[in-house]
C-alpha cells in the first residue's frame, strides 16, 4: 500500500507528531511505501534543526530526519506555513532576505500542490493533528 | 469496503467521538487514539454511545491507554485494542481514512 501522511501539529504540543512518527515507522516496517510526509500548519515546526530538547527526552526533529535517511522519505514542509513560522531554507533565505536558515536535514520546503499530488498518488492519506 | 475514522481527543473535551458515531458511514471502523482513548473506558457517560452504536466497530490504541494508566480490564467490552502495526492494518483494510479533528 502507498501512503501519504499529513502532520498538522507542532512537536511537543500534544501527541500528533509522535503518533504520526510511530504510524509511519510501523507502516515502513510492514513493507508499505510512504510516498510523502507533508507538514502543514504548526506541523512545519517539526522541521527546525535548532530544536534542542533535554537529553533524556525524544528528539522529534532528529527522529524524522533519521527515519527519512533510513527509508529515503520525502519530508515536505508547506511554504506558506513555514514563512509565517520562521522555517527557512537556502532558497527562502535568499528570496526573503533572511540572515540564516534553520531547516533540518532531509526536509524540503515546497507548496501545497505537493500535498494534493501525494493524496492523488497514494492509496490512503492519513492525517494527524489537532 | 468501509471507512476508518480516527478520534484523538477526549469525549470530555470535544464532541468529536459523538459526532463520528452519528455521521460515520455504515460499517465504519472508529479508532480512538491519543486522548481519544478516554472514550474507550468503562463506566463513563459516553459508554452507552459506544455500546449502543449499531454497525460500527471500535478500536483503541493500546500504547495510548497504557500511557494514561488505563488498564485493559477498564476498556469497554467489544472495543478491540491495537498497536501501531494494527493501526496500519486498519488503514489498509478500509477504503478511506478520515481524521475527525
Amino acid at each position: 500500500m502507498k501512503l501519504a501522511i499529513q502532520v498538522n501539529e507542532g512537536p511537543y504540543q500534544h501527541q500528533a507528531s509522535d503518533s504520526a512518527y510511530h504510524f509511519t515507522k510501523a507502516a515502513l516496517e510492514k513493507g508499505h511505501e510512504v510516498f510523502r510526509v507533508f507538514f502543514y500548519h504548526d506541523g512545519v515546526l517539526n522541521s527546525t534543526r535548532l530544536t534542542t530538547p533535554p537529553q533524556d527526552d525524544r528528539h522529534i526533529v532528529n527522529r524524522w530526519t533519521e527515519l527519512a535517511e533510513q527509508h529515503d522519505l520525502d519530508l515536505v514542509v508547506c511554504v506558506a506555513a513555514a514563512q509565517r513560522r520562521g522555517i527557512v531554507d537556502d532558497g527562502e533565505a535568499e528570496r526573503n532576505g533572511k540572515d540564516a536558515t534553520n531547516i533540518a536535514p532531509k526536509f524540503r520546503i515546497s507548496g501545497l500542490g505537493q500535498l494534493v499530488e501525494a493524496a492523488i498518488q497514494s492509496d490512503r492519506l492519513v492525517v494527524f493533528g489537532d | 469496503m468501509a471507512d476508518l475514522y480516527t478520534v484523538n481527543k477526549s469525549p470530555f473535551e470535544k464532541n468529536s467521538l459523538e459526532a463520528v458515531i452519528r455521521f460515520s458511514t455504515e460499517g465504519a471502523a472508529i479508532l480512538m487514539l491519543e486522548d481519544g482513548v478516554y472514550g474507550a473506558t468503562k463506566g463513563t457517560v459516553v459508554e452507552s454511545m459506544i455500546t449502543g452504536a449499531e454497525n460500527k466497530k471500535f478500536y483503541a490504541l493500546g500504547s495510548d491507554l497504557k500511557a494514561r494508566g488505563i488498564a485493559e480490564d477498564r476498556v469497554i467490552d467489544g472495543v478491540e485494542l491495537v498497536d501501531y502495526a494494527g493501526f496500519v492494518d486498519l488503514v489498509e483494510a478500509n477504503e478511506k481514512v478520515q481524521a475527525w479533528l
